[in-house]
């Protein structure tokens, strides 16, 4: 029977939820990966794989990947490396399937990656040239403590072109896979100076409505964006919103104006404003914002979601997911409305993404 | 010459069929690991960073002082290869 699959990649390893498509209890495997720090567990649904991206303090950073949905699992690193003097790649920070490949974000910031299902890596682009990069690159920058590329973004029909995040600096696109580069970061707000005003932006999440591949939107260090070209021109879209700031974010898959964000306060707790757990939802790009909270603890929840602590499944009424940076894991079937605490004492969450496999 | 090789418990999940204690043949450090590299592909890269030297929070004793990849081995060497108390 067909089953559903949340994947959450966690402080203390990978965890996998699963229940029938059609509902019930969620039932809880894992830890898997050792144990690893797993920044980022994705499902390739064309190799039948997960991915999970990891590092170790001690043994550096793989990728791990399972064929059989978790029960076995193996990592490699090779190639994942920078053969330059002075160039650390301390973590894989976000992974990406996509036709033929995954796509494996670097810190030192990099693009590898693996076509041959993660059994070995190669370098795509380091985006040399590209503004900021003198800065990235120069030894004395290296990680950790240093940015990288958290996330890559495939365009939907062509496989040469997709954009990729470089963390404070903005996002860059190509569409001759990877033979050259243009910073996408026009319309963006920086609270601070800029050198290049080309780049210089902090990007957090980066999504694609999966009906317009034109419409991006993005949660950014100051405030949420939209663009409706493909990332040529960015307009703010933070009011109603309790805070600018945050890191998770959701498209819809079949309405390219409604669109899932989770603010959090700005400041060192990141935590959800009063301590009161909210999903934040707009229906119309941005003009207005509700907030969800149905089931969301709504007392004494300093509760924070990273980057990648929200995904959305492809149900005609979607599913929501989030998990939290302590350990409690979300969900919605009703496109966010309301909402069941599916696991309660996971490690810190860094990742959820959902599937359905046979 | 023959040596003595203790791994920590952190790496024989990774690698099957790699035990905690084995006996292998090296003259350096890096040549022990070589050995293991030709029988447990990729262990040196969770050993070693590109250079190569190793991680910062692996430790290599032989005979029971620090050494490096470099060090040379007497016959009968034991090496001990440490996981680095890193955090919790």
């Amino acid at each position: 029977m067909a089953k559903t699959i949340v994947m959450a990649g966690t402080r203390k390893g990978c965890f996998l939820l699963e229940r029938d498509v059609g509902g019930g209890e969620w039932t809880t495997r894992g830890p898997y990966c050792e144990g690893w720090p797993v920044y980022h567990a994705v499902w390739d649904a064309e190799a039948g794989t997960i991915y999970a991206a990891a590092a170790s303090a001690w043994h550096g950073a793989s990728v791990w990947r399972s064929r059989d949905l978790g029960e076995t699992w193996q990592q490699s690193s090779e190639g994942l490396a920078y053969e330059e003097d002075g160039l650390k790649l301390s973590k894989v920070s976000g992974l990406t399937a996509a036709p033929g490949r995954v796509f494996a974000g670097a810190e030192n910031p990099g693009i590898f990656e693996s076509r041959d299902g993660g059994e070995t890596w190669s370098l795509l682009s380091r985006l040399e040239g590209q503004p900021g990069s003198d800065k990235w690159n120069d030894p004395a920058n290296q990680p950790p403590g240093n940015l990288g590329v958290p996330a890559v973004l495939p365009h939907p029909e062509d496989p040469a072109h997709y954009w990729a995040i470089v963390q404070g600096v903005g996002i860059f696109e190509t569409e001759d896979d990877a033979g050259s580069w243009m910073p996408r970061n026009e319309g963006l707000r920086a609270d601070w100076p800029l050198e290049d005003p080309r780049v210089g932006y902090c990007v957090h999440k980066l999504v694609m409505s999966p009906v317009d591949e034109t419409r991006l939107y993005q949660q950014n260090h100051v405030g949420m964006h939209r663009s409706d070209d493909g990332g040529h021109s960015w307009t703010e879209i933070t009011e109603g919103l309790p805070t600018e700031f945050g890191f998770a974010a959701a498209a819809h898959p079949h309405d390219r104006d409604t669109f899932y964000v989770i603010p959090v306060d700005p400041g060192h707790g990141r935590t959800m404003p009063g301590g009161r757990a909210a999903v934040w939802r707009t229906r119309d790009a941005g003009s207005s914002w509700e907030r969800l909270d149905d089931g969301l603890p709504q007392r004494d929840a300093h509760v924070g979601v990273l980057r990648e602590g929200m995904a959305i499944d492809a149900r005609d009424t979607p599913g929501l997911y989030f998990g939290t940076s302590t350990g409690q894991l979300f969900a919605s079937d009703d496109e966010g409305e309301s909402w069941t605490e599916i696991a309660s004492y996971l490690p810190g969450i860094m990742s959820v993404e959902v599937a359905f496999v046979e | 010459m023959s040596v003595q090789v203790r791994l920590p418990a952190t790496l024989p999940p990774l690698f099957p069929g790699l035990p905690r204690r084995l006996e292998l043949e090296a003259a350096t450090v890096g040549q022990a690991l070589d050995r293991l590299e030709e029988r447990w592909p990729g262990i040196r890269d969770r050993l070693c960073e590109p250079g190569p030297v190793l991680r910062s929070h692996i430790h290599v004793y032989v005979d029971g002082e620090r050494a490096g990849l470099d060090a040379p081995l007497a016959s009968s060497a034991r090496i001990d290869v440490i996981a680095a108390i890193s955090g919790g």
